[in-house]
């Protein structure tokens, strides 16, 4: 039988994936899948635990965490291609702007 | 049996393909890895017993995010490989060692307040997805129909932001400027 | 009647309001008139209280709750009983009567509005202090009047001498309202409630030596407002203030609230007559101290001044030796002819371009009749010639000091008595007789007649005021313990007779100095006596010596050495480190979007980092 733990060390694995791959890099697509890692791996773990205590809240918020993941790659996406047109890269070095 | 089976397999794949996604200097191959993971993430609800969030999974995240990133892709150079130097890699392994080890302590630790009740707790003889359709539409009503809006949102913010020109831009400054 | 008792209480305030508007505005002669109208229907209402607690019974009213915190529960009381409605009445009238005046008065003054709305405020604060029925509420009109009493002595501030008198009046009575904040504590604290009637049923109980702390503290605060030694300085240099106010508040009303509060707290004054006699014994000297400075002045206003100090202890003395009707007779017989005696002394200051000092006076009687009558009117009170208000609670004062067997006390007020005729007259003398001493330029003419009609209810009430006595004795002794002079008749005859003789003996005396010899032989300004009088017996240089320099010094050090080197300097080094920090921390902002990422990944380790070791206590 597979236990509660088992879901969130793979959730914690996952997790940390996601993490490494936010600070790693550069490329805002590919920051972009990283979040999506992220989210799917807390998705994981709600699940799991919702399961094991039989409470279905966790499945509702896997599900609106889905549904941001959504309206999250929408909007990104726009704002990507129009970065891009405006200046020919999608690294995050070309954003320099905030400096303080 | 067959449960401990998927769970390892699903397991070892999906690490596999994360794996790729973040280390993989092509983004072509991320992004099928990443399409490929989610597809096994919803393996994983399906063991669960949550079979609408499996299929949502399935739906929303390969049929409805993958697309919408392949289609993002066209726009940019794919073919080339993606060039990244990581500056200061003490930093990075570091970090990533160090957050890596925290998440995983905080979510093994055993859970203290094991007696935990069940405030909606999954009926008997109904299906999973009629039971969450209940919660949705009763308790959550107010929040589903508020992510209704958000995504309506986010899909006219989408449209509006791709299909802008860029000269469109200066034309509306120009605009501005014999207003003033 | 709760009627009116509110409408007595608020009227002033309203007016006070009203005229506000006007404040910063020029001369504008309706708010004078109102605001005499104002307190002219508080006059009225407190008569028509007069008279209800004459024939009924004293009104106690609660308007509503004040203070309610844990413990404390102090309501907004007030009680109209014999000692405050007399209060009321003296002060309802002189304010009325001064505020005639200074319609006339302040004619000529560009804040004239303003100059009521701070008036009217001191009779509202004033009336607070008389009314409450808690010591709180006495302590809020205490401070009230004290507030009042600064804007008005500093009512010109763009002249120095008067911003700084206006201070030291205040810093002075600051010192003494710690004495009696202390006390209101003290009695707090061993009874726990702040209502009269409370504290004077539970002193009775209270251990002695308890009950004379309170007494010393709260008359400390008394010293305070009645300038008795050693805070008496601030009310000479008071005089600073527009006359009307020196009249109303430094003469009638405000300092007279030291008495007040010895009379209302008169039961705790019995359990301890130690205490008492020491009063009394201050009184006494100040009485005679205060008159031997008046000798030899040539202000004006100050020798009225230095007169009220030495009136004021004689009440201190009545009070203090526990005759606290005689005590209380003599503050409103001496409210109606020492306010008398200052008004005209502003009309003598108007006629003479605000020029104050007497030596420069004379002969003022041709031109100015009404007003020389008027002032010997007052003077005569003053002295306490039969039959004027002066002799009849004078006289009793030294009676009650004889009969206590405190002959040294009779003896001092004795001749504080005589000393006080002299110097009256030497007042009235050089003023108003012998020959002019002022330039030919200067034309005196007298004030306006509604300003002397003004000032005829109090010349008729201080010529006879004194037979009201058996009256005023019956009336107050209902709430105040009665004290009675038991001398055999004819020790008494003696007394009243050597006390005439003296009262006498000394105006004659300055009539004749300076009417016929035309004043004394200069030398007499050279001698050693004269000098240490005309100083004030050196008191403000000694203050100045021992107390002003070396806290200027303190303060001097205290902010080189210590606010700036340490308390500044602290305060610099935390604005400091924080800039420093930030200018080191800017570094963090590279602009760097993967850096800033970075940053949110640190946020979040330390944040799981605490979410693991960090356990709250359960």
């Amino acid at each position: 039988m597979i236990g509660l733990e088992h879901y969130l060390v793979l959730t914690g694995i996952l997790f940390s994936i996601g993490i490494v791959g936010v600070i790693r890099r550069t490329n805002l697509l590919m920051l972009f899948f990283s979040t999506e890692i992220l989210l799917n791996a807390v998705n994981i773990g709600f699940a799991a635990v919702s399961k094991y205590y039989g409470d279905l809240n966790g499945q509702i918020f896997s599900f609106f965490i889905i549904a941001i993941a959504a309206s999250e790659v929408a909007v990104g996406l726009g704002l990507l291609v129009l970065w891009y047109k405006k200046e020919g890269t999608i690294d995050l070095t070309s954003l320099q702007m905030m400096k303080g | 049996m067959y449960e401990i089976i998927a769970f390892y397999t699903f397991s070892a794949l999906v690490i596999g393909l994360f794996g790729i996604v973040v280390l993989s200097k092509n983004a072509l191959y991320s992004m099928t890895a990443l399409a490929g993971g989610m597809v096994f993430i919803s393996g994983f609800f399906f063991i669960l017993d949550a079979e609408f969030l499996g299929v949502v999974q399935i739906v929303v995240y390969t049929g409805a995010i993958m697309a919408l990133y392949a289609f993002g892709m066209m726009f940019f150079d794919t073919t080339r490989d993606v060039k990244e130097d990581i500056r200061c890699k003490k930093i990075f392994y570091t970090l990533s060692i160090l957050s890596a080890v925290l998440v995983l302590i905080v979510l093994s630790a055993p859970i203290f307040s094991a007696n935990i009740e069940a405030i909606y707790p999954t009926l008997e003889g109904v299906g999973n997805v009629q039971t969450i359709g209940l919660l949705l539409f009763t308790k959550y009503l107010v929040a589903f129909e508020l992510a209704a809006i958000m995504l309506l949102v986010a899909m006219i913010a989408g449209i509006v932001l791709v299909g802008k020109k860029l000269d469109a831009q200066s034309d509306d400054l120009e605009v501005a400027k014999e207003l003033k | 009647m709760e009627k009116y008792l509110y409408i007595a209480l608020f009227a002033p305030l309203v007016g006070s309001l009203f005229v506000a508007l006007f404040a910063s505005r020029p001369k504008m002669l309706f708010t004078g008139i109102l605001a005499s109208a104002f307190i002219g229907i508080s006059m009225i209402a407190s008569f028509v209280l007069l008279f209800h607690v004459y024939n009924h019974e004293p009104l106690h009213v609660e308007m509503m709750d004040w203070i309610s915190a844990g413990n404390i529960d102090i309501p907004f009381g007030f009680i109209v009983d014999e000692v405050s409605v007399i209060m009321m009445v003296t002060v309802t009238l002189v304010s009325t009567v001064v505020h005639v005046y200074s319609i006339g008065y302040m004619d000529h003054d560009k804040s004239f509005n303003r100059f009521f709305t701070y008036l009217s405020a001191f009779v509202f604060s004033m009336l607070i202090l008389v009314m409450s029925d808690n010591f709180v509420g006495l302590f809020i009109g205490w401070e009230g009047v004290g507030l009042c009493s600064w804007m008005l002595i500093g009512f010109w501030y763009h002249k120095h001498s008067a911003s700084w008198a206006a201070n030291e009046a205040f810093i002075m009575n600051r010192i003494a309202d710690l004495g009696m904040l202390m006390g209101l504590f003290l009695i707090y604290w061993n009874v726990g409630s702040l209502q009269y009637s409370d504290v004077f049923e539970a002193v009775k109980t209270l251990n002695p030596a308890l009950v004379g702390t309170i007494g010393v503290l709260l008359f400390i605060g008394a010293m305070g407002k009645s300038a008795q030694f050693p805070l008496h300085t601030w009310l000479a240099d008071a005089m600073e203030g527009p006359t009307p106010v020196s009249a109303l508040i430094h003469a009638a009303t405000m300092v007279t609230a030291g008495v007040y509060l010895v009379i209302r707290c008169g039961e705790i004054y019995t359990i301890i007559p130690q205490v008492g006699f020491g009063i009394a014994c201050l009184g006494a000297f100040v009485a005679v101290f205060a008159a031997s400075m008046a000798l030899v002045n040539n202000d004006l206003k100050r020798i009225i001044a230095y007169s009220t100090l030495s009136q004021l202890g004689y009440m201190f003395v009545a009070g203090g030796l526990g005759a606290y009707w005689i005590a209380l007779f003599h503050l409103m017989t001496h409210a109606f002819f020492k306010s008398l005696l200052f008004l005209g002394a502003g009309n003598v200051m108007h006629a003479m371009h605000d020029e104050l000092n007497i030596k420069k006076m004379g002969g003022l009687y041709g031109s100015m009749k009404a007003t020389a009558i008027l002032m010997s009117v007052a003077s005569v009170a003053l002295a306490g010639i039969y039959p004027f208000a002066g002799f009849f609670s004078k006289d009793k004062i030294l009676e009650v000091a004889f009969n206590e067997g405190a002959y040294f006390l009779w003896f001092a007020l004795f001749i504080g008595a005589g000393l006080t005729a002299f110097y009256s007259f030497r007042l009235v003398m050089l003023v108003f007789f012998g020959e002019k001493k002022y330039g030919h330029e200067l034309h005196p003419h007298e004030a306006q007649p509604f300003v002397i009609y003004a000032l005829m209810p109090l010349g008729l009430l201080a010529a006879i005021s004194g037979f009201f006595e058996h009256s005023f004795r019956e009336f107050t002794t209902r709430l105040l313990s009665d004290y009675g002079v038991h001398l055999e008749h004819h020790i008494e005859v003696i007394l009243i007779a050597s006390t005439l003789g003296i009262a006498i003996s000394g105006i004659a005396f300055a009539i004749y100095m300076y009417g016929k010899r035309g004043g004394f032989s200069a030398c007499w300004e050279k001698s050693f006596g004269y000098k240490v009088l005309s100083n004030q017996y050196y008191i403000p240089k000694l203050y100045e010596m021992v107390i002003i320099k070396p806290f200027g010094v303190a303060s001097e050090f205290m902010w080189k050495k210590i606010d700036v080197k340490i308390v500044d300097f602290t305060v610099d080094l935390i604005a400091r480190v924080l800039y420093a920090s930030g200018e080191k921390s800017r570094k963090m902002q590279s602009g760097n979007l993967s850096d800033m990422l970075r940053w949110m990944i640190v946020g979040i380790v330390i944040l799981l980092a605490l979410a693991i070791f960090y356990r709250p206590m359960v």
